[in-house]
């Protein structure tokens, strides 16, 4: 999957998170982590790690909530 | 195999005039006492009581005019001899049936009737089905005494032509019309007005001069949609089906569930031995209360089509021509790939894909064999297209993902709010119903960037069309919300008693920004803030309001918060559990529901529970013996984004066509191009087949049993009514693929796969097939809790607990109109044709409609020089297309509208990989782009169609 439709996703995610009144970052995180299947994941936390060029700050926020994928 | 099963009272027999639901009122007939509700015709409470009164005009699917006066009784201290069709009953009544008197006259009646009537019953095609004929028999009519007068039926008559006569009319596909037999009972005209709501038909003339008329050249011509009502209520072979003029008459019926659209109509297939003669809708069926539509009545000739493959197929490379073998050898090449592949590149390079046209115990079967033989959670359905954002957004907000009601509620409601969908082509037997009520008075608000047909239709209350830009549905439905609370319309015990109160606090504060005002909204909807307003107070006022919703809502980059803003609004204006409100999503395919409640997703096993659930995940794994992964899988365009990244290699894909349905045609032509496995499973050469290596041929829903869940979470029976023609029913074929990989599964009947669902599923616990068949059908959850099943959900309490508002705010869709595509295309479909049109292509239902067209607004033809019926080219940022125009102002200047039935056509290499937020579903609604003239198709379709001819190519037999 292309980093850019991950980044796309991410921030779709995120833009839906942003104007709720709570538990912002750890919304967009649990989203990801319910639907996202695992390589998908590293892929997004790959990117966050190489700077997170384009994603939206509560995407970079949500970052840390997002598990990685189990070793498999 | 099974005949008719056991009907409760008044479903298969005809009682003359329809249910009523008064006060009980006691009457005495021919000496049996019987109890029927007040406003019970005589007639029917006969028929209740045993006693059948002959009856020519009378139907019950009808209300009664008394007009053949075959019907008439006398009733102690009544003068004459009233019609008892149209005699209400009161209390202490004494009617008598049978009396020297009413025998002279009916006789006299019936003499009448045959006197302007052929006598050729041997060879009409009602013979042994015809009212008249059993009226005749009933009243003991010996002899005609009239000379031969004027009448209708003869060619010529006295020498010459005779003025009377008018000639057979065989244009509609279907059925015929020969006036000749007509009896002018007028059952055809009040069916097509009362149960179908088209007012096709009307009558011409009086007296001896009456003639039924479509007021057209011919019933092709006319406005017929050809729904059939019409034939089922002629009591003669004037409107009867082609088929049995063909065949002959029925000697057997099954009922089964229509295989099209999610209203999930019931219907009987009349058979004669193997054959299929006819289609007759069910008035058991309690989906569609014995109305159709021209699909699920006529449209199954698919079912034989000469194109259907009947042996499996296999190839080592997708440019090879197919070569037929044994399904030993097909499975064995299958089963060597997917292990090759598994070994190679892992479990998570698998992947299923399950059809919502197919059964529930199919789908179920299918997901099972992803997790728990393939071992990963990679399976994925079409309802990712069509309505993944009503899972997502109803079960945040009420906490289960179904709609909230039952079809019958539409009785009870008193504004329907409309949004997103077009009933009568996309679900035209709900859409029946519902005008229905419309013509009884109740509202109706549409929300729709074209003006539907729904809007033409004859009503008696106040309607408006609100036309948004398409994509701006959360900004209109936000507005109403704002209406609502700014001026306090909301049901303020319902929202303390029922919801969150917190999450009510801050909704309310949030919608009450002026940014979200009608009127800061109408440069971006479209929608003048008046017509918003007026909606949004129609709606919160009305006592009863329900929302009906289609694609236009969930395939949207929004389509999430769209369903989410809907479940607010009903919400906010208490119109949530009880009859005649709700939300009700309109499924598009037959099984979207059921496709969806059988763990068909990534994320979720059967019964809407997370793969990260570990107590769910111990049920099944208890019953299958196998460890399933906790992890979400690929969902289908993620699945394709690693094909073509190389991480995903086999798919198996049951009775769908993803290369035709999915959006972005070339990525998802490139994606399967990327697999060394393909595994189509399907009635035909698909679209998608011109990229597999394995072809298995699939089953006719004639051809299995099982059971289909439609809009209205009803589990309705599907049953077998001939064998299957490549000798294995889909549901066989799954179980064979996943032996061939060691799996073991013994079904031997699809009844012991529902009893697996039932131990697995809470919401189906209590579900048989023998409770089917005692009952006819049975709305999920139906457990120890709801044993007789749930008509209406959420009635003392949402499921969740309490309901949640949840902040809706409009975000434009990165789809924007821009100087290269300054045009929106938004899409839809038609009555006559269904989805991707593998079916309905292949029947007579292409008289109506052979190609897909391009509805373009006046305005805009105008400025580029098109004309009705050109050739124009369709192009967007994703690809372009050619197909012919239209020109009409249903749709809005910037607006153009399209089908996608036809794979010439090709409507999705246009659209783009846009999808909602929260579950990827692609933005079909929304596209931008450009229109010009073109001289015919385009290089892509050209280039296309010489790939799937050459791909489709089998080797001859040696
Ligand atoms: S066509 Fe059939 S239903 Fe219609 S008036 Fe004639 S006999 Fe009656
Ligand atoms: S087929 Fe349906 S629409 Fe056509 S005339 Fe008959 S009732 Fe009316
Ligand atoms: S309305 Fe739907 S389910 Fe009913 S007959 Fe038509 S296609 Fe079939
Ligand atoms: S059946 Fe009652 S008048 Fe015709």
């Amino acid at each position: 999957m292309t980093e850019n439709k991950l980044v796309r996703m991410a921030n779709q995610i995120a833009t839906f998170f942003e104007i709720q009144p709570s538990d912002r970052a750890a919304n967009v995180a649990a989203h990801i982590n319910d639907n996202w299947s695992p390589p998908m994941r590293a892929g997004l936390l790959d990117h966050v790690a190489q700077g997170g060029d384009g994603l939206s700050p509560l995407v970079l926020e949500a970052a840390a909530m997002i598990r990685p994928a189990r070793a498999s | 195999m099974k005949d008719l099963i056991i009907p409760p009272k008044g479903w298969t027999k005809d009682m003359g005039t329809p249910e009523r639901t008064g006060k009980p009122v006691h009457l005495t007939i021919d000496g049996v006492a019987i109890t029927v509700p007040a406003g019970t015709s005589v007639m029917r409470a006969a028929a209740e009581a045993g006693i059948t009164i002959p009856k020519l005009c009378a139907t019950d699917s009808l209300e009664p005019i008394g007009s053949c006066r075959l019907c008439m009784v006398e009733i102690d201290g009544h003068r004459g001899t009233p019609a008892s069709c149209t005699t209400p009953v009161t209390e202490g009544m004494q009617v008598h049936t049978q009396t020297d008197q009413l025998a002279r006259l009916r006789k006299g009646v019936m003499e009448l009737y045959i006197s302007d009537h052929p006598l050729d019953c041997l060879t009409c095609a009602a013979n042994g089905d015809c009212e008249l004929q059993d009226m005749a028999g009933a009243v003991g009519l010996r002899e005609v005494r009239y000379q031969k007068g004027e009448n209708h039926f003869e060619v010529r008559a006295n020498g010459e032509t005779n003025p009377r006569y008018i000639p057979k009319d065989s244009s509609n596909p279907y059925f015929s019309y020969d006036p000749a037999k007509c009896i002018v009972c007028m059952r055809c005209v009040r069916a097509c007005e009362e149960v179908q709501g088209t007012f096709a038909l009307t009558i011409e003339g009086r007296g001896f001069d009456a003639r039924i008329s479509t007021a057209a050249p011919d019933f092709l011509a006319s406005g017929c949609v050809s729904c059939g009502a019409c034939v089922q209520a002629c009591p003669t072979a004037t409107l009867v089906e082609k088929s049995v003029e063909e065949i002959g008459t029925p000697e057997r019926s099954v009922v089964t569930t229509c295989a099209y659209c999610g209203v999930g109509c019931s219907f009987e297939a009349q058979m004669r031995g193997d054959q299929l003669v006819r289609m007759v809708p069910w008035k058991g069926g309690q989906a569609n209360r014995g109305h159709s539509c021209v699909k699920g009545r006529f449209a199954y000739g698919y079912a034989s089509h000469r194109d259907r493959i009947l042996n499996p197929m296999i190839r080592e490379a997708t440019d090879q021509p197919w070569r037929e073998v044994s399904w030993d050898e097909a499975l064995a090449f299958t089963a060597g790939r997917l292990n090759a592949i598994r070994e190679t590149y892992g479990r998570n390079a698998l992947g299923v894909i399950t059809s919502s046209r197919c059964t529930n115990e199919e789908t179920f079967l299918v997901q099972k064999l992803a997790r728990a033989v393939f071992g990963t959670n990679n399976t994925d359905t079409c309802a990712r297209v069509c309505h993944s954002p009503t899972g997502y957004g109803l079960k945040q907000t009420f906490g289960t993902s179904a709609g909230t009601q039952n079809f019958d509620s539409v009785e009870k409601t008193d504004l329907a709010l409309v949004i997103g969908a077009n009933p009568t082509d996309g679900h035209p037997v709900f859409a029946s119903r519902l005008r229905k009520r419309l013509r009884a008075g109740a509202k109706l608000i549409v929300i729709d960037p074209r003006r539907i047909d729904l809007l033409e239709t004859p009503h008696l209350g106040d309607s408006w069309h609100l036309p948004l830009r398409p994509g701006t549905n959360v900004a209109v439905l936000t507005a109403m919300a704002h209406v609502i609370v700014t001026e306090n319309l909301t049901d303020q015990t319902f929202i303390a008693e029922r919801c969150d109160l917190d999450e009510w606090a801050d909704y309310a504060e949030f919608v009450r920004n002026p940014d979200y005002a009608p009127e800061a909204v109408e440069g971006l909807t479209g929608v003048p803030a008046g017509l918003i307003r007026e909606a949004a107070r129609a709606y919160a006022a009305a006592p009863n309001a329900a929302i009906y919703y289609g694609l236009g809502v969930t395939e949207h980059s929004q389509g999430s918060t769209t369903v989410i803003a809907i479940a607010n609004l009903a919400m906010m204006t208490g119109n949530i559990g009880r009859e005649g409100v709700g939300v009700n999503p309109l499924r598009g395919q037959n099984n979207v529901q059921g496709s969806c409640d059988m763990g068909s997703f990534p994320h979720e096993l059967p019964g809407y529970r997370h793969v990260s659930d570990d107590a769910a995940r111990a049920i099944f794994e208890r019953a299958w013996g196998v460890t399933l992964d906790p992890e979400p899988g690929l969902r289908i365009p993620n699945m394709l984004d690693a094909a073509v990244g190389g991480t995903f290699k086999a798919l198996y894909i049951q009775g769908e066509d993803i290369l035709q349905s999915d959006p972005d045609t070339r990525h998802v032509a490139a994606g399967l191009a990327a697999m060394d496995c393909v595994i189509v499973h399907d009635l035909f050469l698909n679209e998608t087949a011109n990229h597999a290596h394995v072809f298995l041929p699939g089953s006719s829903f004639l051809e299995k049993d099982g059971t289909f869940t439609n809009a209205e979470r009803r589990i309705n029976p599907v049953r077998r009514v001939m064998a299957p023609k490549a000798r294995y029913a889909d549901w066989e074929v799954t179980q064979l693929l996943a032996n061939a990989l060691g799996a073991g599964w013994s079904y031997t009947h699809p009844r012991e796969i529902m009893a697996e669902i039932a131990a697995t599923t809470p919401g189906f616990a209590n579900v048989t097939y023998e409770m089917l068949d005692a009952r006819g059908s049975v709305q999920w959850p139906c457990n120890d809790d709801a044993p007789e099943g749930s008509p209406i959900m959420h009635i003392d309490g949402f499921v969740r607990g309490k309901g949640r508002f949840i902040r809706t705010a409009y975000v434009p869709t990165e789809e924007r109109t821009g100087p290269r595509f300054p045009l929106l295309l938004t899409t839809g479909r038609i009555l006559s044709q269904y989805n991707v049109g593998a079916q309905t292509r292949r029947t007579e239902n292409v008289v109506w409609h052979d190609q897909d067209v391009l509805e373009i607004h006046p305005h805009d033809a105008e400025t580029r020089g098109v004309k009705e019926g050109d050739w124009v080219r369709l192009a967007s940022r994703a690809g372009e297309t050619s197909l012919r125009a239209r020109i009409t102002d249903r749709v809005s200047p910037g607006v153009v509208y399209t089908t996608f039935h036809h794979p010439d056509t090709q409507a999705n290499v246009v659209t783009t990989d846009n999808s909602d937020w929260a579950t990827n579903c692609p933005e079909y609604k929304v596209t931008a782009v450009q229109v010009a003239l073109s001289n015919g198709p385009s290089a892509w379709q050209e280039s296309y169609t010489a790939q799937a001819n050459a791909a489709r190519r089998i080797e001859a037999a040696e």
